[in-house]
């Protein structure tokens, strides 16, 4: 199970780089375009890619063995769990909350 | 229970092992970062949804000049630490330096530009701490946001300030070589640390500074 740790290329960390500059001029590009109401959702969707490029290949993960994975995908997934039932609660009874 | 045949040890084996274990060690510690990020970013989600008109009226007071050069620091700061572990596996110790100088640099070149940010919000009133000055409809919203907006953006600053200081402990060691293409741990960890608050400013950015900009 645990796999070679091998050095990773220059070349690829430098690609990581390219993409992920080019996704931040996504992310400005979204900001500025009006796209539908779908802005902040597009937003965050861009800047989960961007995690995950720097989780998969600047922190090795790609490399890493498959108890560490669990580990990470548990942290996202408490998370989300987090957020998740709290929004349920905001959404459903929302009347509670009028805006003076 | 003594056991009359201990098992050889493969010492290459084992310092594998030992680093696998690091790994698994720093990311446990991680995730308990997620979570004290996570709470934060639940709050900001969830007053974003109530109060949508005073979050984008109070985030276009912030500098998406600052901001953005800022993302490109930090992105660029993430590539010189992994460049610095890439330069210790293969035994390059002035590379290994080099890049850690250079992450420093970067690291606090994005706080100095924080600082000025800051010191342009006190100056306006939108520190909520004293006198807060927020024309209507929106002072009170505003003054959540900004709440919200120092403290996730203070607390990775923070994360920051003890990044860079490992970065300058770890510099000093590998002045004096202390790192082998075997035995780098130390750098490695410190560098899933610094990329983790890469992580944490990637998700702030557009949050706090790109609402709604059209």
């Amino acid at each position: 199970m645990t796999m070679e740790h091998p050095v990773v290329p220059v070349k690829t960390y430098i690609l990581v780089y390219l993409a992920l500059l080019f996704l931040l001029v996504l992310t400005l590009a979204i900001a500025y375009i009006e796209m539908a109401g779908l802005n902040t959702i597009l937003a965050i969707f861009v800047a989960s890619l961007k995690a995950f490029l720097v989780i998969l290949y600047f922190m090795h993960v790609r490399y890493s063995t498959i108890l560490t994975r669990v580990f990470i995908i548990s942290g996202f997934l408490w998370m989300a769990i987090l957020v998740g039932f709290t929004l349920t609660d905001y959404f459903t009874r929302g009347g509670l909350f009028i805006n003076p | 229970m003594s056991d009359s045949h201990p098992t050889p040890v493969n010492p290459e084996k084992q310092a594998r092992f030992e680093f696998e274990l690091n790994i698994l060690g720093m990311w446990l510690f991680l995730v308990t970062e997620i979570m004290l990020f996570g709470g934060l970013f639940a709050a900001y989600i969830v007053y974003r949804y109530l109060y949508p008109e005073g979050f984008i009226d109070a985030s276009h007071h912030l500098d998406v000049v600052l901001g953005t050069v800022n993302t490109v620091i930090l992105l660029t700061s993430s590539l010189t630490v992994a460049l610095a572990v890439n330069s210790v596996q293969r035994g390059k110790q002035k590379g290994l330096v080099i890049f850690l100088m250079a992450t420093i640099i970067l690291g606090s070149a994005f706080l100095g530009i924080k600082g000025l940010e800051y010191l342009h919000k006190i100056e306006e009133g939108l520190f909520p701490g004293g006198i807060f000055v927020y024309p209507a409809p929106f002072t009170q919203q505003a003054r959540l946001f900004f709440s919200l907006y120092f403290t996730m953006t203070g607390l990775h600053a923070i994360h920051m300030v003890l990044g860079i200081l490992a970065m300058v402990v770890l510099l000093i060691m590998a002045a004096r070589k202390k790192f082998t293409s075997h035995r780098y741990d130390l750098i490695e960890l410190t560098a899933l640390y610094w990329h983790f608050v890469d992580i944490v400013w990637i998700f702030i950015f557009p949050l706090m500074y790109l609402i709604d900009r059209t």
